[in-house]
């Protein structure tokens, strides 16, 4: 009888641990990190001057990742439908883009279209409104804009139509124009559309060959198909990896601070060139970008539950 | 060159072939489907019916051949592609239904954007045809909790709502539990008296008995032999049939 009321106990206490090892201590931990700093920034003075100083930055944060994740995944459902298209053409313009962004690290990425692929861009617009001004007759308009002053500039541009006044922006529009925190939304948004491409990709890919051939079968073209059959399902499996890429996103945007863009990241090396408070402003960096990806990851996993227990697709 | 030998024949397929790479899926076939009548195609596996099959609507592009439907060649051009799948209905061994559409939108999608119907009157031939197969009730059900006879029968449903001329049948009772075959030959049974064009591929000897003008049989991606059921149960003139027939109906 003892023995065996050993062995119960011991079960019993097996269970125990083995409950216990189940639970998500390293969010305990990171709530624990979190509620500690937070009583830093509250009490703190330091640490709230610094939060302060991030704020701003939290923001732009935020926008340039919000925005380029959005062109992100237009540039990588095209990209995507062009790497699964039966034209030679388009899937291998798509795989050419797909291979420059999966062998180019992201921060050489963000110089080269910042300095490189944005000026070459502008050229072409340039060219193009140069290429038009000429049969237009506004060549002459376009010279003496070169030498006038911004009052003459004004009373010249004000005598032409509106569509040569679009030429002959064309013509003159220049890179400078365009802001960095701009191109480095364009820069990420190219960077992160040829992963998405491949995300989308697969999830069209996983959806089986019956499913085409079905409605096919029933009269509908390739486009139709695509957009009411295939995608719909495509996308609700992709969810998950699409929402983990937004969290990817995130993080990769402190790499817009090496341009001076005011990101969070950039907010905190501004504050720590001056202070020299290294540890009190990486902890404060480091706890802004960890409860942002910690909420998000928690939306990630909430969205994978409903499609487990959720209708099939 | 003459659409149809005979206006009256819904599909005429003149020494058809279809290469894989090597491999000589269908080589050389022709046959032809007169309005109204039923063929049900039996063979071996890999024996090229399925190929055939699937050469009529263009989800298999022929290597070689003619193929006419209803006096219309097939040719390689999208819009002529789309316009004689929407005149041909066919019904998939894995059904293919849309997992993410009810069983009502399965069978009204494809009318609304290739048939231009309103939602109204999509819905209303939509039910018409649940109500057909049985299954009226099952309208606002996924895919996922209809049984695979049920699932089936929203598939014939979804391709009848089309009001096709023809009816493709790529054994469409193989995936099925024993016990659920019969609820889909039956609605097979009675679209085939109600005077539809069909071709069937199956091993369902008990339809093809019943419900088949003519049965072809088809070996290594030829037409081995074809006759009407009677002639061709009780005297099959072919030794490669008589061997099959004695070992499907043990």
């Amino acid at each position: 009888m003892a023995p065996s009321s050993a062995t119960l106990e011991r079960s019993a206490q097996g269970q125990l641990v083995a409950r216990l090892s189940k639970l998500p201590w390293w969010l305990l931990l990171i709530l624990l990190a979190g509620v500690f700093l937070f009583y830093k920034f509250t009490t703190d003075e330091l640490y709230s001057f610094i939060l302060g100083k991030l704020k701003q930055g939290i923001l732009v944060t935020i926008f340039v990742t919000t925005v380029a994740y959005m062109a992100a995944i237009v540039l990588g459902l095209i990209a995507g439908l062009g790497r699964v298209s039966k034209n030679p053409v388009v899937f291998n313009l798509a795989t050419l883009y797909v291979q420059i962004i999966r062998g180019v690290p992201i921060l050489v990425q963000i110089f080269y279209i910042t300095f490189v692929v944005t000026p070459a861009l502008f050229a072409a617009v340039n060219w193009v409104g140069n290429g038009l001004a000429g049969p237009l007759g506004l060549r002459p308009m376009l010279d003496y804009l070169a030498t006038a002053n911004p009052a003459q500039i004004t009373a010249a541009l004000n005598d032409l139509n509106g569509f040569q006044r679009s030429v002959v922006w064309l013509a003159q529009v220049d890179a400078q124009s365009l802001s960095f925190l701009t191109r480095v939304i364009f820069a990420l948004a190219v960077a992160y559309g040829g992963f998405e491409a491949e995300t989308f990709r697969a999830g069209i890919e996983s959806i089986g060959k019956g499913q085409m051939e079905a409605a096919r079968s029933l009269g509908m073209s390739y486009v139709q198909a695509m957009r009411h059959i295939v995608l719909p399902q495509a996308v609700r499996r992709v969810l998950p990896p699409l929402g983990n890429d937004f969290i990817s996103m995130l993080k990769d945007s402190s790499l817009v601070s090496v341009l001076g863009v005011r990101d969070v990241t950039q907010e905190a090396r501004l504050y720590v060139a001056t202070s020299f408070r290294y540890p009190e402003t990486l902890n404060s960096l480091a706890f802004v970008y960890l409860s942002m990806t910690v909420v998000l990851s928690l939306g990630v996993k909430w969205i994978e539950n409903r499609m487990e227990h959720g209708r099939s697709g | 060159m003459a659409a149809a030998d005979n206006p009256k024949d819904m599909i005429v397929i003149k020494n058809l072939t279809k290469h894989f790479g090597r491999v000589r899926a269908v080589d050389g076939v022709s046959l032809t489907v007169p309005h109204g009548k039923v063929k049900v195609i039996i063979g071996p596996s890999g024996s090229g019916k399925s190929t055939v099959l699937r050469c009529i609507n263009h989800l298999e592009t022929p290597t070689g051949g003619e193929i006419w439907v209803d006096g219309i060649q097939l040719t390689h051009e999208h819009k002529n592609i789309n316009a004689i799948r929407a005149e041909v209905g066919m019904v998939f061994q894995q059904f293919n239904l849309f997992p993410h559409l009810t069983a009502l939108e399965n069978v009204t999608l494809a009318q609304r954007i290739v048939r231009k119907r309103s939602k109204e009157e999509a819905e209303r031939k939509a039910r018409e045809q649940l109500e057909r197969v049985g299954i009226p009730e099952k309208a606002d059900v996924f895919p996922a909790q209809l049984s695979g006879g049920q699932q089936q029968r929203v598939a014939i449903a979804r391709a009848l709502a089309m009001d096709p001329k023809i009816m493709l049948f790529d054994e469409p009772t193989s995936a099925l539990d024993p016990e659920m075959i019969k609820e889909v030959l039956d609605v097979m049974l009675w679209l085939a008296r109600e005077g539809m064009t069909m071709v069937v591929v199956s091993h369902e000897m008990g339809f093809a008995r019943n419900a088949a003008d003519e049965i072809v049989f088809m070996d290594k991606g030829v037409i081995v032999e074809q006759g009407s059921p009677d002639t061709f149960f009780q005297n099959p003139r072919e030794e490669r049939t008589r061997v099959f027939l004695s070992q499907i109906l043990h």
